[in-house]
């Protein structure tokens, strides 16, 4: 068979898919933390972030398009991969299968997968789309419709006030829980993914087996801490 | 002591199974498990009923022929031992043990606790050799290997191919088996020119038979009973790669067979 192929459909070719896919989500959404975080400073400096990263449609787009390619084969594998995993046992064991010497995350990629996979389509209609009903704030809320959220004073004149936006986003209770919810989820499947990333690319042994298993428990707890920052921060009016 | 089993039984491949419980009293706590069914099995067969079916052969923990789950745990409680190696005196009296084949598609039962494991070796006829022509035996230090190298090797080479890394595993994987087995060639010279065909083919061989794939719970490297290594999964996945990637750069040379 070609290598393409071998890659396509084999086992391993898969969970080669599988970890690069999940090794380049990863820096992504280490990179949204830090963009995220900047609501933390005076609001001129994400509202100026925000704004560079709309300077270009043809980035922009060539960037949302690259994380729907990554994220759609990232999906496709797991679904494929699990699927197969499911056929190869038809006949469970009494007490079922046992977690021998397995963390929870590890048993349970495909469930945290799924909610965090409805989780970012919520997201995107939330703020990328910008829907005023996916909000679910009520109808007479200043900042129903997040379009027009605009800076009126001051050299960012005509800005999209991304700042506001947060804010109003995270002032419906619901939306901020289940956001909570998924990010504490997607830290757990990150707990577990982002060792695994290193075996199924072949590059985990000895000694860094438990060194990156350690490091990918702190770096999931340090990004809980800092996805969750924001939402609490909102409701503690911290930042307002 | 005694104990209370409650054992798997069917009758063949085809028929449906279930749970029968036994007494099993006046066992010496030094006995084996296997022991145990044996004298088991010696009282139904005197009561004229059918005994127990399980697989066993060395009864000293180097042919993984004993292959059945004690209490939801391949190769029962003890750590890095076989079935054959386990003793009555690991359980407490009166407890009661379930006894199960491993279950996995690919790993058919046979009968009551004997499973079929020809997958194991079609995936060994597939590539797990080296190509040698026979002859007179070459001289056993012709070839320096390190220290090292073959230390490793022979920790691939522990694995005794009784498929627990299968039965502990929730997707039913047989990655760790299959790393072990490419890894014990392909660590050392002799192996190294075949390792390329060897590793695409014994993986083709492994989808084809329809076990799960890995995603590194760790269960299986902690019930095997020689203590093989994940860090042999790594090892296959990088070496799959390597593979991938001298064919496709031997395709683009536009050589044959750019793996092998
Ligand atoms: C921001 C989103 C996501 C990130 C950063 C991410 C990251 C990762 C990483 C790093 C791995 C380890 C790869 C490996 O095992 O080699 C992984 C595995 C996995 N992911 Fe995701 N993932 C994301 C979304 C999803 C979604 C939406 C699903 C949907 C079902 C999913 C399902 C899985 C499954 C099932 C595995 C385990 C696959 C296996 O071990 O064979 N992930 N993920
Ligand atoms: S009977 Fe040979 S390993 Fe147990």
């Amino acid at each position: 068979m070609k290598p393409l192929q071998l890659l396509l459909q084999s086992s391993i070719g898969k969970k080669v898919i599988m970890g690069a896919t999940g090794a380049a989500l990863v820096l992504f959404v280490i990179g949204h933390l830090v963009g995220n975080l900047q609501i933390f400073l005076p609001k001129e400096k994400i509202n100026a972030y925000a704004h560079l990263l709309h300077s270009s449609a043809g980035v922009l787009w060539a960037v949302r398009l690259g994380l729907v390619a990554i994220v759609g084969l990232h999906v496709w594998a797991a679904i494929s991969l699990t699927a197969q995993n499911k056929a190869a046992r038809p006949v469970n064991y009494v007490e079922g299968t046992r977690p021998y010497a397995a963390s929870w995350a590890s048993r349970y990629m495909f469930h945290t997968g799924l909610v965090i996979a409805a989780f970012v389509v919520y997201h995107l209609l939330h703020y990328t789309a910008q829907l005023p009903v996916a909000n679910l704030l009520p109808s007479t809320h200043p900042a129903k419709d997040f379009n027009q959220l605009l800076v009126t004073t001051g050299a960012q004149s005509g800005y999209r006030d991304v700042h506001a936006m947060l804010i109003a986003g995270f002032q419906q209770p619901i939306v901020s829980l289940f956001y909570l919810i998924a990010i504490g989820l997607l830290c757990l499947h990150l707990s577990h993914g982002m060792t695994a990333m290193f075996q199924s690319l072949g590059v985990q042994e000895g000694v860094w087996r438990t060194r990156l298993e350690k490091g990918a428990q702190v770096l999931a707890i340090a990004l809980f801490a800092g996805y969750a920052s924001i939402p609490i921060a909102v409701y503690l009016r911290i930042v307002q | 002591m005694k104990v209370n089993l409650r054992v798997w039984r069917q009758r063949g491949p085809d028929s449906p199974g279930e749970f029968k419980n036994y007494e099993a009293a006046d066992l010496n706590p030094n006995m084996s498990f296997l022991e145990m069914l044996d004298v088991v099995n010696d009282r139904l067969a005197s009561r004229g009923e059918e005994p127990i079916a399980f697989a066993h052969d060395c009864r000293e923990g180097i042919c993984g022929t004993c292959c059945l789950n004690i209490n939801g745990k391949p190769h029962g409680p003890g750590r890095a031992i076989a079935t054959c190696q386990t003793y009555m005196r690991s359980f407490r009296d009166g407890d009661t043990i379930t006894i199960e084949p491993f279950r996995a598609k690919p790993f058919p039962i046979l009968k009551d606790l004997v499973v079929d494991r020809s997958a194991f070796d079609r995936i060994m006829q597939s590539g797990g050799y080296v190509s040698v022509r026979t002859g007179a035996a070459p001289d056993g230090n012709s070839i320096p290997i390190s220290k090292e190298i073959a230390d490793r090797a022979m920790d691939a080479a522990q694995c005794i191919g009784c498929g627990a890394c299968v039965a502990a595993c929730k997707n039913a994987s047989a990655m760790l088996f299959v790393s072990a087995k490419v890894s014990q060639l392909s660590l050392l010279p002799q192996g190294r020119p075949e390792r390329h065909r060897r590793v695409l083919s014994m993986v083709a061989k492994m989808d084809e038979e329809g076990f799960g794939n890995c995603t590194v719970t760790g269960s299986c490297a902690a019930v095997c009973p020689k203590e093989v290594s994940l860090d042999f999964i790594t090892r296959m996945n990088r070496d799959y790669l390597a593979a991938l990637m001298h064919e496709a750069v031997g395709r683009a040379a536009g050589k044959e067979g750019g793996a092998g």
